[in-house]
């Protein structure tokens, strides 16, 4: 799209648009190409010399029974964060888009934790399942379930699924109401004459209305749980115990920051890399195509 | 018949169960940051609020050092963590703000490949190209330098996207009454495109900020200074590895100041939180 009446400049245009390209430049592009150039080279222990392996480094990585690992556990935790976090922001702002006293307070109580950093999410939330001196952390233990999060693989899965989650509520609560709000009152009113229940409306109209926004925060909320929930990890659990909470984005973190190996992190880096292009071009390709919109 | 009254109340019950769960974390956080560290460390935190709140929280501010941790005053945290949200939502609109009237104001040779390059960064958070772009900083010598904490975390097309389609509403009969009354390009942008653009660059303001103070694994890789610190790296820190015999108190009351801030700006500027939210990523 361009608009009719434009300034006629030759040099200006360059100058406004510097200042960004630099930086897209320097700290977008140059990184990128290192990365897809440094996953095909590798580098002796002492960094002394470095040479081409062509694909090498990604078959170590692919064939890594503990990067499978780590795949693994990334796709249980982000089935489990964006089915938990749709379902309960949906219930929220189906409940908060009725006509009822104090809508507007719900609101704003339901949409703080969006300020939250992870990190801070994950801190909370340590001090209350704390197995010694978190409140339910120890009301779960004297019932006689046997509770530590830093023992139990599955406990310290769910401790950060539920931590990130919690987090990330708030932002799919506003996006689901925005959605609900752009529905037509004409539509509602439609489908009540024809004597809809309550269910009957959410399911058959509602619902159907919302599905731009529902694979929107689809995409969102698997970008979310690979990426930001780093901080939760980092801070609650250290990946552990064992391997039980090693996402891939905690892998390219230890292998490439702790154990040094750049040529294997800037492999997985690039496979990260590929997997986030899958998603955000299929959200463009497809979902905003042939999704109902309002 | 229920009466009208009532009938609301099972919705009434659901909202206000989800407001007490999403606040629980908090109050427990709260409550920890008003009792003494051995209480908490044996266990017996009770569930009202205690003795120790101003004490704890002035040792947060001024030391945050107990019989456990040593860790940075925590006004010297949120000072470097609100410099850092502050540099990077600023320094997102300027650049972002100039691109895009370039691009919706001029017509010039490689607009489209220049908006292209922009648009392709909305592909990548900068969490996947961390470690080239780690490497890249420390070739260029940025590693503990205030730049280099907030610079590459400025590179995404997301402000010049929102800033563009606003411009593109803009009449053109504005242009063309400014081009009339002889004023030019930088002219149009500082009496007109700037000021029309409040409401945008509070909206994105509030975002950015938000987004800024909550960084975490890039201060964690590029700043290793203890001075350079943010809160929130600060209080991970502080807590290590989560033993039970902590000083749980400074922890708890260091949270409360880390998550204040950030919690005050979605409250108080919810109109402009809200629609940057839904601006910026739709």
């Amino acid at each position: 799209m361009q608009r009719r009446a434009v300034f006629n400049n030759r040099i200006l245009p360059y100058f406004l648009l510097l200042p960004q390209l630099v930086i897209t430049i320097v700290f977008f592009f140059w990184p990128a190409s290192q990365a897809i150039y440094q996953s095909v080279l590798k580098q002796d222990p002492f960094g002394l010399r470095t040479t081409f392996v062509y694909l090498d480094n990604f078959q170590t990585v692919l064939s890594d029974p503990l990067y499978i690992e780590s795949f693994q556990v990334t796709i249980v935790f982000s089935v489990l964060v964006t089915l938990f976090v749709m379902s309960l922001a949906l219930l929220f702002a189906v409940m908060a888009d009725r006509q009822i006293r104090g809508a507007q307070t719900y609101k704003t109580l339901l949409l703080w934790p969006y300020a939250l950093a992870p990190a801070v999410a994950a801190v909370l939330w340590m001090f209350i399942f704390h197995p010694s001196i978190g409140v339910f952390g120890k009301a779960i233990n004297s019932t006689g379930i046997k509770w530590d999060y830093q023992l139990n693989g599955a406990q310290a899965l769910l401790l950060v699924v539920v931590a990130s989650s919690w987090k990330q509520i708030a932002h799919n609560f506003l996006f689901f109401l925005a959605g609900l709000q752009s529905v037509p009152p004409a539509v509602i009113e439609a489908a009540m004459i024809d004597g809809a229940s309550a269910w009957k409306l959410f399911r058959s109209v509602l619902f159907p209305l919302l599905s731009p926004t529902t694979f929107y925060l689809i995409t969102i909320n698997l970008v979310f749980s690979f990426f930001d929930t780093f901080g939760v990890i980092h801070a609650l659990t250290h990946g552990g115990p064992g391997r039980s909470t090693t996402t891939l984005m905690y892998k390219v973190y230890m292998d490439g920051y702790v154990n040094l190996n750049l040529g294997l992190s800037a492999a997985q880096s690039v496979i990260l890399m590929i997997i986030v292009s899958v998603l955000v071009w299929f959200q463009f390709r497809f979902v905003e195509g042939k999704v109902h919109y309002t | 018949m229920i009466p009208k009254q009532f009938r609301n109340f099972p919705v009434h019950l659901i909202l206000i169960v989800a407001v007490i769960v999403f606040a629980f974390p908090v109050y427990f956080a709260f409550i920890g940051s008003t009792w003494d560290a051995s209480t908490i460390g044996r266990g017996q935190m009770p569930l009202t609020p205690g003795p120790n709140l101003v004490e704890n929280y002035t040792n947060s501010l001024t030391s945050a050092r107990g019989g456990r941790i040593i860790g940075n005053p925590v006004q010297a945290l949120l000072w470097n963590s609100l410099m850092m949200a502050v540099a990077i939502a600023v320094g997102k609109i300027f650049i972002s703000i100039l691109s895009a009237y370039a691009v919706a104001f001029f017509k010039f040779p490689l607009r489209m490949f220049f908006f292209a390059m922009i648009f392709l960064t909305l592909m990548l958070p900068i969490e996947v190209r961390i470690a080239p772009t780690y490497k890249v900083m420390s070739d260029l010598g940025l590693i503990n330098t205030f730049a280099g904490l907030t610079i590459p975390l400025m590179a995404s097309a997301t402000g010049t996207l929102l800033f563009r389609q606003f411009f593109l509403t803009i009449p053109d009969e504005y242009v063309e009454a400014a081009k009339i009354d002889g004023a030019g390009p930088l002219r149009f942008f500082w009496s007109i495109a700037l000021p029309l653009s409040r409401t945008n660059i509070a909206a994105l303001f509030v975002i950015l900020f938000i987004y800024g103070w909550n960084q975490y694994l890039w201060p964690l890789l590029v700043t290793t200074s203890r001075d350079m610190e943010t809160i929130v790296i600060g209080i991970v820190k502080m807590m290590g590895s989560g033993e039970a015999q902590t000083d749980w108190n400074i922890i708890m009351s260091s949270t409360v100041l880390a998550l204040l801030p950030p919690v005050l700006v979605v409250v108080l500027m919810q109109q402009w939180f809200v629609r940057g939210l839904v601006q910026t990523e739709k």
